[in-house]
């Protein structure tokens, strides 16, 4: 493993203006720390690993962040940088920003997702599990296990599949949620709703489903659209508020069928 | 404790052994399933979909990870594809097929009868995934598509773009997350499993502590199922996720479970190569861009040396300066070679000074000319369009324009604990699925074959295997909580957490974890000879000493702690990174990636020894100052002759 620097990368020297919180509860404020010698070919999350390493150095509490697979894919790396979450570049999580597309003597402003939803646990770490609980709500296809007809069997015509993969690419970070002033959550419930409403085999459970996603966001005290467009400019998997207007069409259709809707049966204590 | 190594293989064909097996498990009453509570640690493709079908059974189920939500767990990470029989391509693909190509490729060191099994519930998995609503790609007919990977000459490979896991554990995400609105699943995010209880013999609970308060508790149960991935971070750089570990396999081995090859580790080929001492993983590109990516180095240390230089571009080299080494050297197979040969011929370019990454020379090109060239950069898009991306946005370059550069990197660990065909470990109770166990892919892992395993695990064999165990051990439930030994076992992990606390030296985790990182990749890596493993075994107990001497380990333990978790883990990783060289030293043959450089052919090639090899190493924990003893269990080929794996 080489123990140098590549030749062409450039080194960096920064402050960084942190968000220090130390618990849920606990008032938070910004805190400054320089760091030198940073490559540009590292990654932002490397910075950060380097300015937690000297505070370590220092006996000092490292800054807290999420973070795992460090490839854009998993969704938990969840930074606002200089007031835009995950940072300057269009199209990319926090984890695969590069130090080249910082300057020499930079102030860098690193703070959680900011939304009500989403309670600061520990410096930069917030709470998302609202996003699990809608998902719980419906945001999945009812089968069991084992029970699956052939793979073919339902030909599914290429354009509503890539729409449903469009749709699918959402990797549930919340940073829509942080953009918004809003702090809508329309775009990760669009993205879901449009995957599976587009699909065949999503189309039975389709008004349930919208209905009871929608159910939870409000409860869970997200916010609504009111079209700033700020969640598509910042996801990092380009998912446009075409798939908050499929949320939009679909919540309508549902409602209206269910206000005009019958079983057709005496009910008991009805 | 006595240790059995019996694989329990089901007798009868090869062809009929799995489905008359499921005829005679036992089963549990649906009425009384709930009263059997299953605790599942990880939710990635094995534990995610072995709890979302445990629960939509009718068990109790508690399901544990230790990110912050269990839709992001590692599975998530793969690119290229799953791999499955339906020949869909009518290129003459079988259940045979897959089940000889994947035992081929793990170099005849995996068991039969589960590899055969894995393919043959590969259909399933595809049938279960659209049912879920995994967007795989389709062709324009509507039908889906598939692709070629790695060690197999028929595309059987089925994909979503260059995100075939994430969908793959969406699908399993939402099938759990439906169990959890349910109630049949209770979901612990942010929680680290420390230990495992055993009460009379057999796993009846876990110790875990909860990320956010520093809570450590202990959780009783029926049986536990450990799906807890790979330990390819043992390496510090690999292409795992940052919170990758041993620690939940490790303390199963340390109360008993056998662990099996742990020596078998996989060095994938295409990983964007490291660009200096500040890096922290390393990024795959996927295997399946060597379905239009041609592999080369320069053909000479001249042209190397003025590339690196910076006084020539790739582009100036001429097509016969070019050394397309795995076409030359591979020709049947070329680019699609398997991976741990593919990753040896780069190493092999490399060492022959000709690689060209800046700084280290350590890495060689992917080139997409040819391909662009006949197909079109629109064609290229579609198909790599999100890879093409991630490697541009790393590395700065158009890969469009210039030619990748790749080397390769730690990626997959095929050993683990050891499980018999029901995949159950040598403890009673105690059953692993996915990564975490050694079962089904040998000494190589064939690319598409990880999300195949995960799945199968969750999905078709542990939802009928579990229940077996469970049916077995009677209606008394689960052990009470006041059971002394979950006591004894919470207050063991507070003390260790304690005795880390309180070293405060002047080493980083972080540090130690590098360091021991260095000395598995310089002398446990891509070759391993006897002298180097000899030293390695000493340098990490070296090592281990100024761990516990001298790490710092900052903050406390009642709150989020990265510096305390990360200690926890280097220090499992200390420990086990010692069984893996031991496991190496031991296997006196080179097997898919394990290379022992004594041990090679005239050409370079990996010789295996199947008269005295052709087993199974299987490690048994002495206590921790009695080095552990090895045993075996030996493969037995009914179906398949062993053959020199050949791919030229």
């Amino acid at each position: 493993m080489s123990n140098e620097t590549n030749a062409h990368d450039q080194t960096l020297n920064l402050t960084i203006r942190v968000w220090r919180q130390p618990t849920r509860l606990a008032k938070g404020s910004f805190k400054e720390y320089k760091v030198s010698n940073i490559s540009t070919g590292s990654s932002f999350l490397e910075m950060l690993d380097i300015l937690n390493e000297q505070l370590v150095a220092q006996k000092e509490e490292p800054i807290a962040f999420d973070h795992d697979c460090r490839e854009g894919i998993c969704g938990m790396c969840s930074m606002t940088i200089n007031g835009v979450p995950h940072g300057p570049l269009q199209g990319v999580t926090t984890c695969q920003v590069h130090m080249r597309h910082f300057k020499d003597g930079e102030t860098i402003t690193i703070e959680p997702w900011r939304a009500r939803p989403f309670p600061v646990i520990k410096d930069i770490v917030v709470d998302r599990t609202p996003l699990d609980s809608i998902t719980q709500a419906g945001g999945f296809i009812s089968i069991r296990t084992g029970s699956a007809i052939d793979a073919n069997i339902i030909p599914i015509p290429k354009p509503v599949a890539d729409r449903a993969m469009d749709a699918a690419e959402c990797i549930g970070c919340g940073a829509c949620v942080a953009a918004c002033p809003n702090a809508a959550a329309m775009l990760f419930v669009g993205s879901k709703v449009a995957h599976f409403n587009s699909l065949p085999q999503g189309k039975a459970e389709k008004e349930q489903r919208t209905l009871a996603m929608v159910k939870v966001m409000d409860e869970a005290g997200f916010g609504s659209c009111t079209n700033y467009g700020e969640c598509q400019a910042v996801c990092p998997k380009g998912n446009t508020l075409d798939f908050i207007a499929q949320l939009n069409r679909d919540y309508a259709v549902a409602k209206i069928k269910r206000f005009f809707q019958s079983t057709g049966k005496k009910r008991a204590g009805a | 404790m006595s240790f059995d190594l019996n694989a329990r293989v089901p007798a009868g064909p090869l062809a009929e052994k799995w489905s008359s097996h499921k005829a005679h498990l036992r089963l549990v009453n649906p009425a009384n399933r709930r009263k059997y509570h299953v605790i599942v640690v990880g939710s990635g493709l094995a534990g995610g979909a072995a709890a979302a079908s445990l629960g939509e059974m009718g068990f109790n189920v508690s399901c544990f990870c230790y990110q912050d939500s269990p839709r992001r767990a590692h599975s998530i990470a793969a690119q290229g594809g799953i791999n499955a029989a339906k020949n869909y391509q009518n290129d003459g693909d079988s259940v045979y097929r897959l089940f000889y190509d994947t035992i081929k490729g793990g170099d005849f060191r995996a068991r039969e009868a589960n590899v055969y099994r894995l393919a043959e519930v590969s259909g399933n998995i595809i049938d279960q995934a659209v049912a879920t609503g995994v967007p795989f790609a389709r062709e324009y007919g509507g039908l889906l598509d598939n692709r070629s990977f790695g060690g197999a000459q028929v595309s059987r490979t089925f994909y979503a773009r260059g995100q075939t896991g994430q969908q793959l554990l969406l699908g399993a995400y939402s099938a759990l997350s439906r169990q959890i609105g349910i109630g049949t699943v209770k979901m612990y995010n942010r929680h680290e499993m420390l230990d495992l209880v055993l009460v009379e013999g057999h796993a009846k609970g876990i110790i875990t502590r909860n990320m956010i308060s520093g809570e450590i508790k202990a959780w009783n149960a029926d049986a536990v199922v450990v799906c807890t991935g790979g330990y390819g971070n043992v390496f510090f750089l690999s292409t795992n996720a940052q919170g990758c570990n041993v620690t939940a396999a490790y303390r199963c081995y340390k109360h008993g479970a056998g662990f099996a090859n742990p020596c078998f580790t996989q060095i994938h080929p295409t990983c964007i190569p490291v660009h200096g001492d500040q890096q922290s993983k390393l990024t795959l590109m996927s295997e399946s861009l060597r379905n239009d990516g041609r592999v080369w180095a320069p053909n000479s240390r001249e042209l190397a040396a003025r590339v690196l230089a910076g006084q020539l571009k790739p582009a100036d080299i001429t097509e016969a300066d070019r050394d397309y080494y795995l076409e030359r050297k591979y020709p049947s197979f070329g680019n699609l070679a398997p991976r741990d040969i593919s990753s040896r011929a780069a190493k092999e370019a490399c060492d022959d000074k000709r690689g060209i990454a800046p700084g280290s020379g350590l890495g060689v090109y992917l080139d997409f000319r040819d391909a662009i060239n006949r197909l079109g950069e629109s064609k290229i898009r579609e198909r790599y369009g999100n890879l093409f991306d991630m490697y541009e946005c790393i590395t700065g370059e158009n890969p469009y324009k210039v030619p990748m550069m790749i080397f390769p990197a730690v990626h997959y660990t095929m050993g683990g604990l050891w499980v018999d065909y029901n995949l159950q470990s040598t403890i009673p109770g105690l059953f692993v699925g996915g990564e975490a166990n050694f079962s089904d892919h040998g000494a190589n892992r064939l690319g598409a074959s990880a999300l195949m395993q995960g799945l199968a695990d969750g999905y078709f064999v542990l939802p009928s295997t579990v229940p077996d165990y469970l049916a077995s051990t009677g209606l008394g439930g689960a052990p009470s909580i006041e059971n002394p030994a979950y006591k004894e076992a919470c207050e063991q992990a507070r003390e260790r957490t304690a005795k880390l606390l309180a070293i405060k030296g002047n080493a980083s985790p972080r540090a130690l974890h590098q360091k021991l990182g260095n000395i598995m990749w310089e002398k446990c890596g891509m070759a391993r000879t006897k002298q180097g493993l000899t030293a390695a075994i000493e340098e990490i107990k070296e090592l281990r000493e100024e761990f516990w001497k001298n790490v710092c380990v900052v903050g406390e333990n009642d709150t989020i702690n990265p510096e305390l978790e990360r200690a926890g883990r280097v220090a499992d990783f200390l420990e086990f990174s010692e069984i893996m060289c031991r496991d190496a030293l031991l296997r006196e043959e080179s097997c898919g990636g394990h290379f022992r450089s004594e041990h090679q052919t005239d050409d370079g090639e990996a010789k295996r020894d199947d008269t005295n090899f052709a087993h199974v190493a299987v490690w048994e924990f002495q206590g921790s100052d009695t080095p552990p003893v090895r045993h075996q269990e030996e493969l037995k080929y009914e179906e398949v002759k062993l053959a020199t794996r050949s791919y030229k």
